[in-house]
């Protein structure tokens, strides 16, 4: 009998609201119809879900718990988190609540050596990065699954077994009233970095784990300082380590400090050796205010991934499939990534508009990111926390030569998370015509977003599945692209149709948007000329484009992206 | 000022090379190293005004 913590978690800011058990209709003896079991009701986990949705797949999350997580945690948002965000339909809260900021200060030895300014275009509707508490995540993202009809969220419900054949998944599901078995044609194991999923299937992550803790915790105080990432090296009372300053909402701070060595993660969290350190955090910003403790835990490093992201009819996705370091955001950064990628894939794969083969290319692509992220995160982390006396010696005489030199500064850069382009992958096509493009976005690259008006972006009139950006430019809205247009109108699975023209013109019933270009700034970006075509995934990374198309290309880049066509094959 | 030479994926892998390289002298060996590794350093710049140059902002901030 699976019996969940009844009791809202402690806090001094958040209110923890318990959802109840329901028994399951499936314990009265009913079949479910769900396509797809999302294992976690984490933030990958409910994106996961909330997306499968928007493609019309009926799913079941399972969450152990009766409530959202504890702590801040996850924290800092990128850009493209906030563009998957809106494209799932969910970013408004998140936008009213979160902190959003560009900026990182490190300091060392009282002096400010680098500002971190993370690039910011005019065209971006969301700066770099977002700061919310991932009780506020989970609890937006809860709040759109359980309002969603195709989304049945099970709070209170353990996967305690799980048995695979060709067709289906079997889960053995624990409860407070009991055990069950759920049958779904799809797994999605999104249950984190301890992920049972895993565990029980046997599998085990490639990389490395870094030695040392650091202690992350949340507190309130009244500090007047702007919404920045701020990093201090070596402080007196933590001499070799580092501190990390990060403001939240509601008045609350995160610190993250690394555990001085010689200490166990139990001593590092004891309240008056915590508090201490506190005070010391405190005094480095220059605010010796009083503040109080509302969570804090210890945190390690790793660099480790899955080899293989899809066995058989389970896909992992997030910390599931892949545990990277704090440092550069990586963490739910990365699982959005892996979660957006994901869902339009199984969708057309669960309703038999593709071949389970396309699932292949969620692994390809994702475990490739993650491979690169493990490369990246690996030097920040070596940084962060030196793993070698060599290490450690080599980042002392960085930081000092920090002080009266430029050259070395940009090793203190945290290279943040970032979209990965799928420059290889085998989803795009009409590789050879790529030369045609002086420039734009490239195929395995996501779009970029273009500001139209004050309030007003490309991005936010994208509709659910792939779209065709056309640059009619001056082209009329008639002849042979008025043709090429109502035809892709009738593909499947369905393009929506973006025109981008000069002008002013009729493009009734061949567009589903029209982009009024005048200057022509965003056929500039993309580097088209008139007639040109972008071909973009529902995640929004381009798998084909041509300065000139017909139909019949068109529809083979389709069929490529959906794992139905050959590249080369037309 | 040390002008920047290189980029910032050499400079990187240069701090990775060399912090490996401390670790393979071993602790006791390790200023026996640096100072070998500075010195075959300054032969491939080949000017002395540079070495003088490097070995002062080397100074700074110790």
């Amino acid at each position: 009998m699976h019996l969940p913590e009844s009791e809202p978690r402690s806090s001094i800011y958040y209110r923890y609201d318990v959802h109840p058990f329901r028994r399951p209709p499936e314990m009265s003896g009913q079949a479910s119809d769900a396509a797809a079991v999302v294992v976690g009701a984490g933030p990958i986990g409910l994106v996961s879900a909330i997306n499968l949705a928007r493609f019309g797949v009926r799913c079941i999350v399972l969450e152990q718990e009766l409530q959202v997580s504890h702590g801040s945690r996850a924290l800092a948002l990128t850009r493209r988190s906030m563009e998957i965000l809106q494209q799932a339909g969910v970013a408004a809260p998140f936008l009213a609540k979160g902190l959003q900021w560009n900026t990182g200060r490190t300091f060392f030895r009282g002096k400010e050596v680098y500002e971190m300014l993370l690039p910011h275009d005019p065209d971006d509707r969301f700066q770099p990065m977002l700061n919310l508490q991932q009780q506020y995540i989970e609890q937006y993202l809860v709040e759109a699954a359980q309002a969603h009809p195709l989304i049945d969220v099970r709070w209170g419900q353990k996967l305690v077994g799980l048995d695979q054949d060709a067709e289906h998944v079997t889960l053995r599901v624990d409860t407070p009233e009991g055990e069950y078995d759920l049958v779904t044609d799809w797994l999605v194991a999104a249950d984190g970095g301890r992920s049972a999923v895993r565990q029980m299937m046997g599998l085990r992550m490639e990389g490395r784990a870094y030695a040392g803790g650091f202690v992350i915790m949340d507190i309130r105080a009244d500090l007047d300082l702007p919404t920045e990432r701020l990093c201090f090296f070596d402080p007196d009372w933590n001499p070799g380590a580092n501190v990390l300053v990060h403001r939240e909402p509601e008045g609350i701070w995160r610190l993250d400090y690394r555990v001085p060595e010689g200490e166990t993660a139990e001593q590092a969290l004891e309240p008056e050796r915590a508090a201490a350190r506190i005070d010391r955090i405190l005094e480095m910003v220059g605010q010796k205010v009083p503040w109080e403790l509302d969570w804090a835990t210890v945190y390690s490093a790793s660099t480790l991934t899955l080899a293989n992201y899809v066995h058989g009819r389970v896909a992992f996705v997030g910390d599931a499939a892949h545990l990277l370091p704090i440092f550069g955001v990586r963490g739910a950064n990365t699982g959005l990534q892996d979660c957006e990628n994901l869902a339009w894939k199984l969708a057309l794969v669960t309703q038999g508009r593709a071949p389970r083969s396309l699932l292949e290319s969620y692994s390809t692509e994702r475990v490739r990111a993650a491979r690169e992220i493990c490369e990246e995160a690996g030097k920040s982390t070596r940084f962060m926390t030196p793993p070698t006396q060599g290490y450690r010696i080599m980042r002392d005489a960085v930081l000092s030569f920090t002080l009266s030199e430029d050259f070395p500064k940009d090793l203190l850069h945290w290279r943040t998370s970032r979209p990965h382009a799928y420059s290889d992958s085998a989803l795009n096509s009409f590789a050879a015509q790529d030369g045609q493009f002086a420039g734009g976005i490239r195929p395995g690259e996501t779009i970029s977003n273009m500001r139209l008006g004050s309030d007003d972006f490309l991005f936010d009139h994208l509709a659910t599945g792939f779209q065709l950006l056309f640059f009619a430019g001056a082209l009329p809205p008639r002849g042979a692209a008025a043709e090429m247009l109502k035809v892709a109108a009738d593909m499947q699975p369905r393009v929506n149709r973006v025109v981008i023209a000069d002008t002013p013109s009729d493009w009734t019933g061949l567009a589903d948007f029209v982009v009024i270009d005048a200057g022509g700034r965003i056929a500039r970006k993309y580097a088209a000329h008139d007639g040109a075509g972008y071909l973009v995934r529902p995640d929004l990374h381009v798998c084909a484009r041509w300065q000139r198309f017909t139909e019949a290309e068109l529809r083979h880049a389709l069929g490529v992206a959906c794992g139905t066509a050959m590249e080369g094959a037309i | 000022m040390i002008p920047k030479v290189m980029t910032n994926a050499q400079l990187e892998a240069a701090y990775d090379v060399i912090s490996e390289g401390i670790d393979a002298a071993g602790a006791e060996k390790q200023t026996l190293f640096l100072a070998k590794l500075a010195f075959a350093l300054a032969n491939l710049v080949g000017d002395s005004g540079q070495v003088a140059e490097a070995v002062e902002a080397s100074l700074r901030d110790l």
